[in-house]
């Protein structure tokens, strides 16, 4: 996994609550066996205004021009809810982005998208919509995210503190490989296996 | 310190907390399906690194297969390979595989309670968010991500922060013909689609111990559509009851020993929870969904809601919103909202007590023109079941289609799926935005509920005559 230090880039929002993981990647694009390739389905129903992805939505935000190559995503509450697909932050980061901000996650993906390395950023509501009307009110807006410092910066210079549970932040910023470091307690996972009851084994 | 049901199934489980880093707990069964594993195996190959236990994981094909063949060249050729990709892993890697033609196939969550895998007290976890279902049983479980299924098929461990705890109250008894489903979407009607988010639910009080180990399984599944981490109920008579003899579950002196050990799986006296609901049994009609999340839910004596009566921002948007998209009026009876599809089956009511449920409003009756209505059992053990018991020629006389076990129409990966305008009486678990196919909307009610929708072409209060 690439660490994550630090992110400075164009920021797209979808003022929304609740897009869940059907909308950031359908389900006829799970049948893949591979990790990459995602990106074009993102968001594909809204994205697109045919099932084969041939005609562009031009109402759907993340289609404008201003905001092409953006590489940060804000929404609403409760992003990431529904199926555990880990397609969805696959297909995110396969776009392009590189960190999400939101008042809240769902904790399925919020978990996802840390083992794959990208960011949840959970501010406040109003945070949130500080930081969509700034971008929205100036083309080229760019929001900046410090997680060594954990904080946000707007558009306009507003500075936001933002928490993270101390395990997931370390993770992401040495870039860990999860499994190589839980295969350090390898002692440990056999300790506890020999003392299993019979019954649970 | 009196503890929760949850801390005491998760006390157990923790391997090591090191200094700085998530707990590390361990995972007793290791549950896998085609969809979400694939790129977990890769993994594996890239690392050189084999399963840690192969006889702790077990593996079923569901999401993508036919419910009108089985056969291979029934499926779409990537779902072909997906599922071929599922058969040579496990048998690379010495893992138990329920393939499109093992008896006990089916889906994932409705085969390994059958199979006596799913047991009370154990960690479970599967890459698919419905393994919540498990936790009827008192176990720990929860659905994970692909990165995840490969870090316990490679260390049989997860990586994990304590969860917040939630107690969820139901008192009272049920009035006649209230279902499990009917409870869990009322429950998540109060609570909203993520007022649960970062909890472990206990669902408890008499409406829930009332309930057979099925019904128990349908509330549990829908823990996570209202964003609980996992829902969970302390076991007791009725669950040891089911489990004994089950093929897996354990035997002889062990199946002692277990019982005395599930015994003590329940919460403490005084045991604190992060937030405590209560809701009266008996205040609960049928439910059935008007929107496009599951939160979006009201009994079928009511009228679709109106956004102009809700205060708060974020929902009266979304109520909007979810209205622009499911094309129903605010404030239309629910018994006058009309159907044309309707699909019986998925991890939450595709088991042999939904089919009876199911069957005895179908029978005799017929299906209304312009409906078509799909039974799809389980597995192959509650299909067997329930042709055993004539449930599938009730269903085929009155003209619904009985067909193959799988998880089909609920997440249409299939090529079982709605057409753009369906409106749909489902049984299933997500009425989100084409769930079930792009541009059609989605009702979630209970087996009984849908099957009396099939009869009579629009939604009816199955407490009065129809």
């Amino acid at each position: 996994m690439q660490p994550f230090i630090a992110h400075t880039g164009l920021a797209v929002a979808i003022n929304t609550a609740n897009i869940d993981t059907d909308q950031i990647i359908p389900k006829q694009f799970l049948s893949k066996v591979t990790r990459d390739g995602f990106g074009v389905h993102l968001f594909h129903d809204w994205r697109y205004l045919d099932d084969d992805g041939d005609q562009v939505n031009p109402e759907f935000v993340m289609n404008q021009p201003r905001y092409q190559s953006a590489t940060i995503l804000i929404a609403e509450e409760n992003f990431g809810c529904g199926s555990s697909r880990e397609h969805a932050p696959w297909a995110l980061q396969d776009y392009g982005l590189k960190v999400i901000i939101a008042p809240s996650f769902a904790d399925i993906f919020y978990g996802n998208s840390i083992n794959n390395g990208l960011l949840p950023v959970k501010l406040s509501h109003e945070q949130v919509q500080q930081i969509i009307a700034e971008i929205e009110s100036e083309i080229g807006a760019q929001v900046s995210v410090d997680l060594e410092n954990l904080k946000v910066i707007s558009p306009s210079g507003a500075t936001f503190d933002f928490t993270i549970a101390e395990s997931a932040r370390k993770n992401l910023l040495k870039g860990l490989d999860a499994i190589g470091l839980t295969l350090s307690f390898d002692q440990n996972i056999s300790g506890y296996e020999a003392a299993i009851p019979a019954w649970r084994r | 310190m009196a503890q929760t049901l949850y801390e005491k199934v998760w006390r157990s489980h923790v391997v090591t907390e090191p200094q700085g880093e998530a707990p590390l707990i361990y995972v007793d069964r290791h549950l896998v399906h085609e969809v979400t594993s694939p790129q977990a195996f890769s993994g594996l190959k890239a690392a050189g690194r084999k399963l840690r236990a192969p006889e702790k994981t077990f593996a079923t094909m569901d999401h993508n297969t036919s419910t009108q063949s089985a056969s291979l060249d029934a499926l779409s050729p990537m779902a072909r390979i997906q599922v071929e990709t599922l058969a040579s892993n496990c048998d690379e890697f010495g893992v138990r595989l329920y393939d499109i033609h093992h008896p006990n196939q089916g889906i994932v969550h409705v085969m390994g309670p059958e199979l006596g895998i799913t047991l009370p007290g154990t960690v479970i976890v599967c890459g698919d968010s419905h393994t919540a279902t498990h936790g009827a049983f008192g176990a720990l479980a929860f659905g994970i991500g692909t990165s995840e299924v490969e870090h316990v098929m490679a260390t049989q461990t997860l990586r994990q922060l304590k969860a917040k705890t939630m107690k969820i109250e139901v008192r009272g008894q049920v009035a006649a013909g209230i279902t499990a489903k009917d409870i869990i979407l009322a429950i998540i009607g109060k609570t909203g689609m993520d007022g649960g988010t970062g909890h472990v639910v206990e669902f408890c009080g008499q409406a829930i111990r009332d309930l057979s180990m099925e019904g128990r399984m349908t509330v549990c599944n829908m823990a996570i559509e209202m964003g609980a981490k996992a829902g969970m109920v302390a076991p007791d008579e009725t669950t040891f009851a089911y489990l004994k003899g089950r093929e897996f579950a354990p035997q002889g002196d062990d199946w002692e020993q277990a019982v005395a050990a599930w015994k003590q799986l329940r919460s403490d006296e005084g045991a604190v929870y992060d937030a405590e609901i209560v809701l009266d049994a008996a205040d609960i009609a049928p439910q059935l969904t008007w929107g496009t999340n599951p939160g979006q839910v009201v009994g079928i004596d009511q009228c679709v809601p109106n956004p102009a009566n809700e205060s708060n921002d974020t929902l009266r948007d979304s109520m909007t919103k979810a209205l622009a998209y499911i094309g129903l009026e605010a404030d239309t009876p629910m018994t006058e909202v009309s159907i044309n599809k309707v699909f019986i089956g998925s991890c939450t009511n595709s088991r042999i007590e939904d089919l009876r449920s199911a069957a005895e409003q179908a029978k005799g009756r017929k299906v209304a023109d312009g409906v078509t209505a799909l039974v799809v059992p389980g597995s192959g053990q509650v299909k067997l079941q329930a042709e055993a018991e004539g449930l599938d020629q009730i269903f085929i006389e009155a003209g619904f289609e009985w067909r193959l076990p799988g998880c089909s129409m609920c997440l249409a990966m299939n090529d079982d799926r709605l057409e753009e305008g369906d409106r749909c009486a489902s049984t299933s678990n997500r009425n989100f935005e084409g769930r079930q196919g792009r541009g059609s909307c989605t009702h979630l009610v209970s087996p009984a509920m849908a099957a009396a929708a099939a009869i009579a072409g629009r939604f009816v209060d199955i407490r009065k005559p129809y």
